[in-house]
C-alpha cells in the first residue's frame, strides 16, 4: 500500500467528516421520525411542549416537536447522572458503548455518495476512502461491531442485560450470515467488492427504459439484505433483545446518560447505514435514471444537455434522496410491524434466509457462467 | 508501511498477547485476544495482504471470537483464583518444551534471515483478492476442496451432538 500524497489524505479526511455529519445527520432525522412520524402513523400528536420562554406560543408559531428532539431529549440526556451498577466490570462497562458505536460510524467512509467531480481543474473521488476490498471491510466492521452489545450486557451485573445481550448478539451473527450471502451474489453479479465501481456498473438502461439497478438483477438478494439488515439493527420486528416485560431494556439496561445515548446512536447511525448500503448495492447509489455525464437520454430518445458539474451535485443530490426515502421507510417498518417471537426469528434466519441466500448465489453463479455475466 | 507504524503495531500485538495469558478474567482475556487478532491483521494489510487481512478481521476477530464468548458465558467462566505458579506439572514440563522450542525457531529465523531481505518489491497485484482467488482456485485447489468436506463433516457432527434424543413429541412442543 503506497500511501497517497498530503492533499489526498486531506480532501479523504474533509470527505470522512461530512459523510460522519450527513450520518449523524441522518439519525437525528430517524430520532425526529421517532417522535412525531410515529405519532402520525399512530394517530396521536405527539412531542409539541417544548419550548424557549414560550416564546413560539406567544408569537402564534405552530410547535412540530423540533426543540424536544433536538434540544430538550440530547440536554436531558447528557446531563443524567452517568450510573455504573454495583459490581459492574467499569472498564468494559464504560468501553462498551464506544465498541458499539464506532465500527458502525467507521463504516459510512467508504459508501460513494457521488461520482467523481472536477473542480478547478483537479477531480475528487465523491468517497471518503476508495478501498478496492470495501465490501470486505464492511463486513469486518459488522462483525466486530457485535462486542459492544456483547459486552455491554456482560459488563452490567445483572441478569436482564446478559440475557439481551446474548439474544442481540446470537441474533446479529445469525443474520450476518444471510447479510453475506446477500453481498456475496450482489458481488459476483457486479463483479467487484469496489462501491464506487459497482455505482458504475448500475449505470445505464435495459430496453430502453428500465434502470441498470441492482433491484432489478438481485430483486431476491435485495429482500434478504432488507430483511437481514433491519434485523441487524435490532428494530422491530426484530427488536428481540428489548422487551419490556422480560428483560425490560436489555443489553443497556443499565447503562445511563451518554452512554445510553451512544447505544442509541448506534441503532439510529445503524440504520442510516443500512440505507446508504441498500442505496450503493441495489438503487443504483448516486446514479440518476436516464443521466449521463452530458444529460439526461430520455427513453424517447431526447437529450436534455446539462453541464458536467451540476451532473455530479444532482448524483449526490439522488444519492441522499434515496437514502432518506429508505431511513424513513425502514421508520415506518418499525411502526407498523408485530415483532417476531424468539423462535421465529431465529427459524426466519437460519431455515428460511440462509437457504434463500444460498440458492440466490447457487442460481447467480449458473446465470454468470451460462450468459457471461451481466458487466 | 513505515517501520514505526510496524514497531508500535508489533508491540501492540506482543502486548496483548501477554494480557491474554496473564489477565485472570476470561472476557478480558478474550478481549486482549481479539485486539491481538486485530492489530496482526492491520500488519497483514500493512505488509500488502489486504485481503488476508480482512479475512482475519471478519473469521477471527468477528466469528470465531464471539463463539469464545458464547463459550465462556454459557459454561460460566468465573474469575481465575489460582495463581500461575501453581499448576499441574505436566502442564508446566510440557510448556516448558513448547516454549523452548519456539525460542529456538524464533534464533533460527533471526540469525538466517538475509540482510535487507525487505528490499525486494512486491510483485504488482500482490495480496489482492482476484490473485489470492486464482491462486486458491488453481494451484491449491484440492487442498481448497478438501478443507470444505473437512468443515462439513465438522458441521454434521456438530448436528449430530446437539441433536435431540428420539422420543414421543409432547403435544403442542414448538421446536425452538
Amino acid at each position: 500500500m503506497s500511501s497517497p500524497p498530503v492533499p489526498e489524505l486531506i480532501v479523504g479526511a474533509i470527505e470522512a467528516i461530512v459523510m460522519l455529519l450527513v450520518a449523524l445527520g441522518l439519525a437525528m432525522m430517524l430520532l425526529y421520525f421517532e417522535r412525531k412520524g410515529s405519532a402520525l402513523i399512530q394517530d396521536r400528536i405527539g412531542a409539541n411542549r417544548a419550548n424557549i420562554l414560550g416564546v413560539g406560543r406567544r408569537l402564534g408559531l405552530p410547535n412540530f416537536g423540533l426543540l424536544n428532539t433536538f434540544i430538550a431529549d440530547p440536554v436531558k440526556m447528557f446531563t443524567k447522572e452517568d450510573f455504573v451498577p454495583d459490581g459492574a466490570d467499569k472498564f468494559v462497562h464504560a468501553l462498551a458503548p464506544f465498541l458499539a458505536l464506532f465500527p458502525v460510524l467507521a463504516t459510512f467512509v467508504v459508501i460513494p455518495f457521488g461520482d467523481t467531480i472536477a473542480v478547478a481543474g483537479r477531480s475528487f473521488n465523491l468517497q471518503a476512502t476508495n478501498l478496492n476490498v470495501a465490501v470486505l471491510y464492511m463486513l469486518s466492521m459488522i462483525g466486530v461491531g457485535v462486542y459492544g452489545i456483547a459486552l455491554g450486557g456482560w459488563s452490567s451485573n445483572n441478569r436482564w442485560s446478559l440475557l439481551g445481550a446474548i439474544r442481540a448478539s446470537a441474533q446479529m451473527i445469525s443474520y450476518e450470515l444471510a447479510l453475506g450471502l446477500a453481498i456475496i451474489s450482489v458481488v459476483m453479479t457486479y463483479g467487484t467488492l469496489d462501491l464506487q465501481q459497482m455505482c458504475h456498473a448500475q449505470s445505464g438502461v435495459w430496453w430502453g427504459w428500465l434502470p441498470r439497478w441492482g433491484i432489478f438483477t438481485q430483486p431476491l438478494a435485495c429482500i434478504i439484505f432488507l430483511t437481514a439488515g433491519v434485523a441487524e439493527t435490532k428494530r422491530i420486528p426484530f427488536d428481540l433483545p428489548e422487551g419490556e416485560s422480560e428483560l425490560v431494556l436489555g443489553y443497556s439496561v443499565e447503562y445511563s446518560g451518554g452512554k445510553q445515548a451512544a447505544f442509541m446512536l448506534t441503532d439510529l447511525a445503524e440504520q442510516a447505514l443500512v440505507s446508504m448500503l441498500l442505496t450503493t448495492f441495489f438503487l443504483g447509489g448516486w446514479q440518476v435514471p436516464y443521466l449521463y455525464h452530458d444529460g439526461f437520454h430520455l427513453p424517447g430518445g431526447a437529450l436534455i444537455a446539462i453541464p458536467a458539474l451540476a451532473v455530479s451535485i444532482l448524483g449526490v443530490i439522488a444519492f441522499l434522496l434515496k437514502t432518506v426515502v429508505l431511513c424513513l421507510f425502514l421508520g415506518m417498518v418499525r411502526w407498523t410491524l408485530p415483532r417476531f417471537r424468539y423462535d421465529q426469528l431465529m427459524r426466519l434466519g437460519w431455515k428460511g434466509l440462509l437457504p434463500l441466500g444460498l440458492a440466490n448465489v447457487m442460481v447467480t453463479a449458473l446465470v454468470i457462467v451460462m450468459f457471461g455475466g451481466t458487466r | 508501511m513505515p517501520p514505526w507504524l510496524f514497531v508500535f503495531l508489533a508491540a501492540l500485538s506482543i502486548i496483548s498477547a501477554l494480557g491474554v495469558i496473564l489477565q485472570r478474567n476470561p472476557v478480558h482475556s478474550l478481549l486482549s485476544l481479539v485486539l491481538t487478532l486485530l492489530t496482526i491483521a492491520v500488519l497483514f494489510m500493512g505488509l500488502g495482504a489486504v485481503v488476508v487481512g480482512f479475512l482475519q478481521a471478519i473469521v477471527y476477530a468477528g466469528a470465531i471470537m464471539v463463539l469464545f464468548l458464547f463459550v465462556i458465558w454459557l459454561l460460566n467462566l468465573q474469575v481465575e483464583t489460582r495463581s500461575v505458579a501453581t499448576g499441574h506439572l505436566a502442564l508446566k514440563f510440557f510448556g516448558a518444551i513448547a516454549a523452548a522450542t519456539l525460542v529456538a525457531e524464533l534464533f533460527a529465523i533471526v540469525t538466517r534471515a538475509p540482510a535487507g531481505a525487505g528490499a525486494t518489491a512486491v510483485p504488482s497485484g500482490y495480496g489482492s483478492i482476484e490473485q489470492l482467488a486464482s491462486t486458491l482456485f488453481s494451484e491449491y485447489l484440492v487442498a481448497f476442496e478438501v478443507t470444505s468436506v473437512l468443515l462439513l463433516a465438522a458441521i454434521v457432527g456438530a448436528i449430530a451432538i446437539a441433536r435431540r434424543p428420539a422420543g414421543p413429541v409432547r403435544p403442542g412442543a414448538r421446536s425452538a
